[in-house]
């Protein structure tokens, strides 16, 4: 049973939310079974990637082969740790959004469209899984596209409480689809070139070329421009903070946790594992690019956060600021650094949907996420605004939570390389965030709430703590993200043969 | 000049379809119509799939279909089969575009691309002003 299992789940975490999305659609329009399907698949999906996640922790490689048509001719899913991991992430943001989406999307989408919701969410999941697990690169482009197109309808979606969710849907929308089709060009390039779309073959050809072709030079530039769109890495981040801040709550959750760190995925494969730092473009000219426009995306996506006045949108940009932090281990092209952006993106990966579903919980008992409406809430939502501190302190990198430990080692990687100028901006960016997050905390905790104005009309009913099933996902969200800052063995254990396997692919 | 000329025999399928994609590009940046904007970006696309067809052709090739002939040449099928999966996606952003732009229309009443982000400011401010 178990080896039938471990044979077949690398297909099964993916092909279970992708065929089970067209049924619910076909089938069901009562929003209620619908929810329940899509929980019951991202259960059995997030059970299949942890159990990949356990198969691959001894640094083994499955591989499965579609149709059973062996590689490169035919399409292979091949699950390594970074693969394994990846699919632990979305497969479980997945799973805590659905926990937390019933009663929000119950609450702010009309009935009609609760359906339509549950369908997209699990189509992007599986795009977004499929991309992890996928070692085809044209493959890779249709589950990008399959997850961004989703994307789009689920952000869109909010348009029935925000208008401007589909002015950021329709721009979204134009970038995306931008992207993805210069990451197509790239694909094509190299296609070309080699004749191959399986990466590990297409890695081995490359080397077999000479190196100064100027076809690759163009295909890893498409790829690095196309994948930087669909990151959200400055300067092309622009569409970010609205799709962020107007998406129903329950989409902003899991695509902040998951979708943005599926694209740095995608494109650590491509600069490690097919091309190699000192082939093509080089490890010298990307460290030239990657490192400035991270930092610059930091200190921007921090400032914007800190003079916004929409919670939603504070946490939007710093979302940039965050994905800033990722691209920096990475662009530092070291041992340590990949070590700690994959340990980063696990931890931000929790703290940022935590943060989420606890302004989710907020905007389903008020429709305003303005800062000055906030005021006084933790005494009506105490509950809520506790596990938002516990996340929080996570985000800025308090010690003893996970956020600590990615930056710890980010700064350590960089110090390591004498780097002391990035230190000095990650410790700078870091007490950025302290004070737009003190702003939200303040209003919530310091200030007296706005609605108990003398001769203010009293048209909202009075605050109450979010339902139980909304709490208890972002307990989890709050509670493992102090858990993975004391118990580290996973997010380090798992980074740790990450870098290593990614180091030796890419000499 | 003769490696010009040559680009300009052997290699035209390349240079008419960077012509039609910086069309497209150009469309989808200077216009402020949302309609024209999705035009535009089905156009880039769609040079983008025309130069992997037409990079798939092999010079004297016939259509892949094996006619059990020996000594055929056949044309690369696989850039037609990654292109008909394209083309699907394409399709499909479109339609998703267009039904954006349907409801920018309800909402915004206006697809014109600098009157929605005027009203757009106008609801961030509205946002704003009770600080």
């Amino acid at each position: 049973m178990s080896e039938t299992l471990a044979l077949h789940a690398p297909a099964l975490v993916i092909l279970l939310p992708l065929l089970t999305a067209p049924l619910c659609f076909l089938f069901s329009r009562a929003a209620n079974g619908v929810w329940a399907t899509a929980l019951l698949v991202s259960l059995l999906s997030f059970l299949c990637a942890a159990f990949l996640l356990e198969k691959t922790f001894d640094g083994r490689v499955l591989s499965y082969h579609f149709g059973g048509f062996p590689p490169p001719l035919g399409i292979e899913y091949r699950i390594d740790m970074m693969s394994a991991l990846m699919l632990l992430i979305v497969a479980g943001a997945s799973l805590l959004g659905l926990l937390f989406a019933r009663r929000s999307v119950a609450r702010e989408l009309p009935a009609a469209r609760q359906s339509a919701f549950y369908v997209c969410y699990l189509l992007c999941a599986s795009g977004l899984l499929g991309v992890a697990a996928t070692n085809d690169a044209f493959n890779m482009f249709v589950f990008l596209e399959i997850s961004s197109l989703a994307a789009y309808a689920l952000i869109a979606l909010g348009g029935d409480r925000d208008r401007r969710a589909l002015s950021a849907a329709y721009n979204y929308l134009i970038m995306g689809t931008i992207g993805a089709t210069f990451f197509v060009i790239g694909v094509f390039f190299l296609y070309a070139a080699t004749g191959t779309l399986n990466m590990t073959d297409l890695a081995d050809r490359l080397h077999a070329l000479p190196v100064g072709s100027r076809s690759l030079y163009a295909a890893e530039a498409f790829i690095i421009v196309g994948l930087a769109l669909k990151i959200a890495l400055f300067p092309l981040h622009v569409w970010l903070p609205n799709a962020y801040a107007f998406a129903p709550s329950a989409a902003t959750v899991f695509l902040s946790a998951a979708a943005a760190k599926v694209a740095i995925y995608a494109l650590v494969r491509f600069l490690f594992s097919v091309f190699g730092l000192d082939f093509a473009i080089g490890g010298e000219t990307l460290n030239a690019v990657i490192l400035p426009t991270a930092m610059i995306g930091m200190i921007i996506g921090s400032f914007s956060a800190i003079f916004a006045r929409h919670a939603k949108r504070i946490f939007a940009y710093s979302s940039i600021a965050q994905l800033g932090y990722m691209m920096l281990g990475i662009g530092l092209e070291s041992r340590e650094g990949l070590e700690a952006s994959f340990v980063y993106l696990f931890n931000h990966a929790l703290a940022k949907s935590a943060i989420f579903m606890a302004l989710g919980c907020i905007a389903y008992q008020q429709a305003s996420m303005k800062l000055s409406d906030l005021h006084g809430i933790a005494r009506d939502m105490p509950w809520t605004m506790a596990a938002f501190t516990i996340a929080a302190l996570s985000l800025i990198g308090a010690p003893l939570t996970g956020g600590f430990i990615g930056k710890w080692l980010l700064m350590d990687a960089a110090l390591a390389q004498g780097f002391w100028l990035i230190a000095l901006v990650i410790a700078a960016v870091s007490l950025m965030a302290v004070l737009y997050v003190w702003r939200v905390i303040e209003a919530a905790y310091l200030k007296a709430p706005t609605g108990r104005r003398r001769g203010a009309p009293r048209a909202e009913a009075p605050r109450r703590e979010a339902p139980f099933s909304m709490l208890l996902p972002l307990w989890i969200a709050a509670l493992l993200s102090v858990y993975f800052g004391v118990d580290t063995r996973l997010p380090v254990g798992a980074a740790e043969i990450i870098a290593d396997s990614l180091e030796a692919a890419g000499q | 000049m003769d490696n010009a000329l040559q680009i300009l025999t052997e290699d035209y399928n390349a240079i008419i379809a960077t012509f039609l994609m910086m069309i497209g590009l150009y469309i989808v940046m200077s216009r402020a119509h949302l309609i024209k904007k999705i035009l535009g970006l089905n156009l880039f696309q769609n040079a983008v799939f025309l130069f992997y067809i037409s990079a798939g052709k092999v010079g004297g090739g016939t259509a892949p279909i094996l006619t059990g002939e020996a000594g055929a040449i056949y044309s690369n099928p696989l850039p037609h089969v990654l292109i008909l999966t394209a083309i699907v996606v394409g399709v499909a952003t479109m339609g998703l575009g267009l039904a954006i732009v349907l409801r920018i229309h309800e909402a915004y009443g206006t697809i014109e691309e600098d009157e929605i982000a005027q009203a757009d400011i106008a609801d961030d401010t509205r946002d704003e002003d009770r600080e």
